[in-house]
């Protein structure tokens, strides 16, 4: 058993381009922004031209409340670099406003996770050439 | 209209020396080897070739002076197998020579191999490579239907034993393996322990496609492409690995079942189904996968795969035998293409009875596949004895 906390090594960070840098911007803000269509309402994540259900161009970026539960996750023994501390758990996130995200769970014991498990976004300053803040989920109450 | 793939067989096919590290040899010069392999096992000569397809396309073009020649540069396994077979339907070649090889690209062992971590903004930074995509594929089944390590064990442990009695196998002999073997192994991406995932290794592979009119006067019997199909979602290892992504065009057709389509479509034009497999010659990155792909194919119900593997089916002697050389658990895993050749390779061979180890006796219609749901792609192919 161990305490899930932010990777502090040399790992790979983004690399923002013109498409996502407003959602990288909102990371260093402390928000987690996702898109959302102009003309029909639809959530698109990861950071698109184009909404995902409608294939308009007009979307316009929106605060999440970075709120969601956990619709999948794994914990990680082998590491993909030796940069990465291990356990680390990989979760997939569903988002209260309905869009999914990758991300790795925190601030919880590595065998309490589970399918369901209510969670909220924190950020983690990893730095880089391009200050990034990546962010983590940990457990939340209801 | 008759069928698609009526004028096309594969009449040659070879895997070269599989190992963990083939000394001497570059990614080229392992292709190159392959490539005079099945030309070789097709009686025919490297003139006769006016098409070539894969990694090593343009390099054997120019070091064999065959030019000028047909070429697609398509590396992806079932894809470049169709492509093949459609330059040939459709009058663009004769002869089409598919080849790739992989050497020397991966020996450093302390990451895990570069191509299960493609880099990417959303994806990198949490440390996702190949196993930890597939396994947040395997755990949502395993919550939405109950489905247990142990089956996806015995999955590992049966092609292990392919495996192990396939003395071409890099792994020949290193069993026999029981399912607890497989649970007993040390965790990599739970659920899956480390004989629950593919190994690496280096090898090459290359087959030979020619027109079925010719094909009779080669060395070995001809066997015939079915069908096949392709279902893609978008690229690997970029966006989240949701098992319920849909899309707008067939919301029903979800990630979770991807290469159902391709299966329908595939059983559609050979006028067969499920049950008239002989061979699953089907992709195993990892155990769960296998699973999966019972479900996605309709041998089996949704949430049933479990069972189904459970059942006596998927071993030597059953109905649906898997993975018969040992796949990329136990026979090779070449790098990021060749593998996903080697179930067409294995199907072929299982239908000319000239399997060495785990041949199906009386084998006359075997199911390849390649992909699975964490890469988001599954690829099918259907290949008989008789010309469709
Ligand atoms: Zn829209």
């Amino acid at each position: 058993m161990s305490l899930l906390i932010p990777q502090a090594g040399d790992i790979p960070l983004p690399d923002p381009g013109p498409i996502s840098a407003p959602y990288w911007q909102g990371c260093r803000e402390g928000v987690l922004r996702y898109q959302r269509c102009l003309d029909c309402g639809a959530p698109t994540h990861t950071p698109a031209l184009m909404c995902a259900a409608c294939a308009s161009m007009s979307l316009e970026w929106v605060d999440s409340s970075g709120r969601g539960e956990i619709y999948s996750w794994t914990r990680v023994w082998r590491p993909v670099t030796p940069a990465f501390i291990t356990p680390y758990v990989p979760i997939i996130v569903t988002l209260e406003e309905g869009w999914s995200i990758l991300s790795n769970l925190v601030g919880c014991e590595d065998d309490s996770v589970a399918i369901g498990q209510l969670v909220e976004v924190e950020f983690h300053h990893s730095g880089g050439p391009d200050d990034i803040w990546l962010p983590y989920f940990h457990p939340r109450s209801p | 209209m008759g069928h698609p793939f009526r004028d096309v067989a594969i009449v040659g096919v070879f895997n070269t020396k599989q190992a963990r590290v083939l000394e001497g040899y570059d990614s080229q010069s392992i292709a190159l080897e392959a490539a005079l392999g099945a030309i070789a096992d097709a009686g025919l000569e490297p003139r006769d070739v006016d098409g070539v397809v894969g990694g090593i396309a343009s390099n054997f073009l120019y070091q064999s002076r065959i030019g000028p020649a047909w070429r697609s540069m398509s590396p992806l396994g079932i894809p470049a197998v169709i492509e093949g077979a459609m330059a040939i339907a459709c009058g663009l070649a004769n002869t089409v020579l598919i080849a790739t090889g992989e050497a020397g690209s991966y020996r450093q062992h302390a990451s895990t191999a570069p191509w299960t971590r493609p880099t990417n903004e959303f994806v990198a930074a949490y440390g996702m490579f190949t196993a930890a995509e597939f396994a947040l594929m395997a755990r949502r089944h395993m919550h939405m239907y109950g489905t247990t390590p142990e089956s996806m064990a015995h999955v590992a442990a049966t092609i292990r034993n392919n495996g192990h009695v396939n003395p071409q196998a890099v792994y020949s002999g290193r069993g026999p393996f029981t399912a607890d073997d497989v649970l007993n192994s040390r965790m990599v991406a739970d659920p899956f322990h480390l004989l629950d995932c593919a190994m690496t290794s280096e090898g090459g592979t290359a087959l030979v496609l020619t027109h079925a009119d010719r094909a009779g006067d080669l060395a070995k019997a001809p066997v015939h492409l079915l069908g096949g199909g392709t279902d893609h979602y978008g690229p690997s290892y970029q966006h989240p690995p949701v098992w319920d992504l849909g899309g707008v065009r067939r919301p029903d057709l979800i990630a979770g079942h991807v290469g159902r389509r391709a299966a329908e479509e595939a059983f559609a034009s050979a006028g067969l189904g499920p049950s008239d497999v002989d061979v699953c010659e089907f992709y195993d990155p990892f155990s769960f996968e296998l699973i999966r792909q019972f479900e996605a194919y309709g041998f089996c119900a949704e949430g049933e795969g479990g069972d189904y593997v459970m059942s006596g089916v998927i071993e030597p002697g059953g109905r649906h035998p898997i993975t018969t050389d040992g796949g990329t658990m136990s026979f090779s895993h070449g790098g990021a293409s060749v593998q996903l050749f080697q179930r067409v390779i294995r199907g072929v061979q299982q239908l000319r009875g000239e399997c060495v180890s785990s041949q199906v006796a009386n084998a006359e219609v075997a199911m390849c596949t390649g992909g699975g749901a964490g890469a988001l792609f599954t690829d099918v192919l259907l290949l008989g004895k008789d010309r469709p």
